[in-house]
């Protein structure tokens, strides 16, 4: 078993500055009851002008004028602790979260897929640099050595148990992860290393500090077994930024609405699925958040494609009063099949396939705008054509459930049924139907008429309530274009232009 | 030798004017018209590819896609997606299957105003993942039919702009530029890229049978 520990020194403090535009901004996190506010972390920018954790709230103020003053939250802390863990769950299926500010995962597998381990921690720290968390990453042969290493080394990769002993070794009693009671008690007995911890008589030790020291520092060595809780993944995403003022503007929502995207497609290629249908909510003071919901037409997961829709759609949408707060919400998450592109494709100059183009239109136009037709069997022109507003997608969305099986069975009848009748449409439909059919008829206003073919009479639908008895003609107009026109049947009145030959 | 060649490849191409010869031998294109007399005129002998065509008509329903479908028949027929942009009509399917356009490959963008148009056309003409895209526009200006020329050559796709024909006295960066007239049923050319336009109009293929 190899184990990796990425290790979150500053975990809240970058969680709460990836969200924001401006991470020079002086910053602090706060805690503590009202009369006694003291600060947690502080960003660079404030601590350059002299904050620093640790200071009370009111001095901070005397040190500097100006700052961003942020509750530290330890709801936010774990749910960004979680959100990595999905992040990172795409490289080995043992994931855990039982160590405070890190994630570790059982590697030994995944370095088979991306190692050599250079490799691999090249990828993790390019995943975690673009999520905005600076870490610790270690490898190690148990997975508290770990984590006890890791707050020690930026980096750092044991493959031996003899190395391991040799790190542990020169480990900091401060810094091994022992209660703050113990490691004072073992400074004072002029303790300053793990080394010297490891020589003290086991009995004395459980004796003098209690067993769980013991069950800890044997654990680190990898001499006690560390069982952990796995972490799985959920089943939705649903994240949150909150703002410290109110947003008015558009532009001011595209940040944290890029910064929520990304994190979807990170947890999304995490789990290995796609998002076709998710909700931006809004949120207002005092008032119901505004929904923007976005569909797709195909589970889709690409960060820049998902943005761009996203954004599209809010720009489109009314929004009644300032901003607090934007939620992302994404209910349903499918499998992600990924288009085959052609590698001999017709267009080299091609830079987006369709089913992007057409969802980058669908979200600017609007849903409904963009769509194929369809013959269907029925001699009533009104009613021999049906809208698809899904037709041009290439397959069907494959649906993992117990029902796979009786799924492909009954997708195969409908193929089979659906080609019967378009076979049955086409033979169907006489030949001589005009290419332009107009949305209703219109009277034909035009003096000199001559009748080219007709009548064809069409007489259908006493069944559905929509009767039609007429007689169409093919009729020349003096313009010279030639229109499909009819007239009520048996009757000798003016023609009603339905379509033109084109 | 290699010189030989080179000059060969150049006096094919079709934009090299040839003086009164007229264009002496007119190799293949990629995407002929499908009507054999529009071909014979037309240089390269066919669409001008990755670029503008225009067409102006006299009024709709003049021929307009009979002129159109061939070459539409045989690109969806190809497994080639082509777009219709804000058409004035309901392209009424039964027709359009008779003459061999297979619509599932046949996506319509209806727009709800002209400017939505012109940027779904500019959009679909740059991405280069459909075959052709057909669009009818009404007041478009210079500069809005250039940027769709530009697209047109950098997504490398066929593109067509249907005006009506009050269009035909402003100047067009199309490479070609059809009018199509109801009576009599013809059709000029009005500018052909790489080529004189011919001086006599060809008769309007006949849409369907009568």
């Amino acid at each position: 078993m190899t184990w990796a520990c990425v290790w979150l020194p500053h975990l809240a403090l970058d969680g709460v500055l990836r969200d924001r535009a401006e991470p020079s901004r002086p910053l602090v996190l706060v805690a503590g009851p009202v009369q006694r506010r003291r600060l947690v972390a502080v960003n660079q920018a404030a601590g350059a002008s002299g904050l620093h954790a640790g200071q009370s709230l009111a001095a901070a103020q005397a040190l500097l004028g100006h700052f961003d003053c942020i509750e530290h939250d330890l709801a936010a802390h774990a749910r960004w602790q979680r959100l990595l863990a999905g992040v990172l769950y795409r490289y080995s299926s043992q994931v855990s979260l039982d160590f405070p500010d890190a994630v570790v995962l059982e590697v030994a597998g995944s370095l088979k897929l991306f190692g050599p381990w250079p490799r691999f921690a090249a990828l993790l720290h390019a995943d975690l640099d673009a999520m905005g968390f600076r870490h610790h990453l270690v490898l190690a042969p148990n997975p508290c050595a770990a984590w006890v290493l890791a707050q020690n080394h930026a980096e750092l990769a044991l493959d031996t148990p003899h190395a391991l002993t040799h790190a542990l070794a020169q480990v900091p009693i401060d810094r091994s992860a022992l209660p703050v009671n113990v490691t004072d008690a073992l400074r004072a007995m002029g303790l300053r290393t793990l080394r010297q911890v490891f020589t003290l008589p086991r009995a004395a030790l459980v004796r003098r500090f209690g067993p769980d020291v013991l069950a800890h520092l044997d654990r680190v060595r990898g001499t006690a077994p560390n069982p952990l809780t796995w972490y799985q993944p959920p089943d939705r995403f649903d994240e949150r930024i909150e703002f410290n003022f109110d947003v008015e503007s558009n532009e001011a929502l595209w940040f944290p609405l890029r910064r929520l995207v990304q994190d979807l497609a990170a947890f999304l290629t995490g789990r290995d699925g796609g998002v076709q249908r998710f909700e931006v909510l809004l949120e207002h003071e005092g008032r119901a958040a505004t929904p923007v919901s976005i569909g797709l037409l195909a589970a889709e997961r690409e960060p820049r494609l998902l943005f761009e829709i996203a954004q599209s759609r809010l720009a489109q949408a009314s929004v009644p009063a300032p901003v607090r707060a934007m939620r992302l919400r994404a209910d349903e998450l499918p499998p992600f099949v990924p288009a085959g592109g052609d590698l001999f494709a017709p267009n080299a100059a091609q830079t987006l396939a369709w089913p992007q183009l057409r969802e980058r239109l669908r979200a600017r136009l609007g849903a409904e705008q963009v769509y194929t037709l369809r013959v269907e069997a029925d001699h009533r022109p009104e009613r021999a054509w049906q809208r698809v507003e899904r037709g041009c997608a290439p397959l069907p969305l494959p649906r993992v459930s117990s029902r796979a099986q009786l799924g492909s069975t009954n997708t195969m009848m409908g193929i089979a049924e659906t080609e019967a009748r378009y076979a049955f449409a086409a033979r169907t439909i006489p030949p001589m139907r005009p290419g332009w059919l107009l949305a209703r008829p219109i009277p034909l206003r035009s003096r000199e008429l001559r009748i080219l073919s007709g009548p064809e009479r069409i007489e259908s639908g006493w069944w559905d309530g929509s009767d039609v008895r007429r007689d169409y003609y093919v009729v020349e107009t003096a313009e010279g274009q030639r229109v499909w026109a009819y007239r009520p049947s048996g009757e000798e009145g003016p023609f009603m232009l339905h379509g033109w030959f084109a | 030798m290699g010189a030989v060649l080179e000059l060969d490849a150049v006096l094919r191409d079709a934009r090299v004017w040839r003086g009164r010869a007229g264009p002496a031998s007119t190799p293949g294109t990629s995407q002929p018209t499908g009507h054999a007399p529009l071909d014979a005129v037309l240089p390269g002998g066919g669409w001008p590819p990755a670029a503008l065509s225009e067409l102006l008509l006299a009024s709709d329903g003049i021929g307009e896609l009979a002129l159109l479908w061939p070459t539409l028949a045989r690109l969806t027929g190809n497994h080639e997606t082509v777009a219709l942009i804000a058409p004035p009509y309901l392209p009424f399917p039964g027709a359009w299957q008779a003459a061999g356009v297979v619509l599932s490959r046949l996506p319509i963008i209806a727009v709800r105003e002209p400017r939505e148009a012109l940027w779904a056309a500019e959009q679909m003409l740059r991405a280069g993942c459909c075959a052709a895209v057909v669009c009818w526009l009404h007041a478009v200006n210079d500069r809005a039919l250039r940027r769709l020329a530009v697209a047109a050559a950098s997504g490398r796709t066929l593109g067509f702009v249907l005006r009506p024909a009050t269009a035909a006295t402003n100047p067009s960066p199309a490479a070609l530029r059809l009018a199509l007239d109801a009576r009599p049923a013809r059709l000029r050319v009005l500018k052909c890229r790489g080529g004189l336009p011919p001086s006599a109009p060809i008769p309007l293929p006949v849409s369907t049978r009568h």
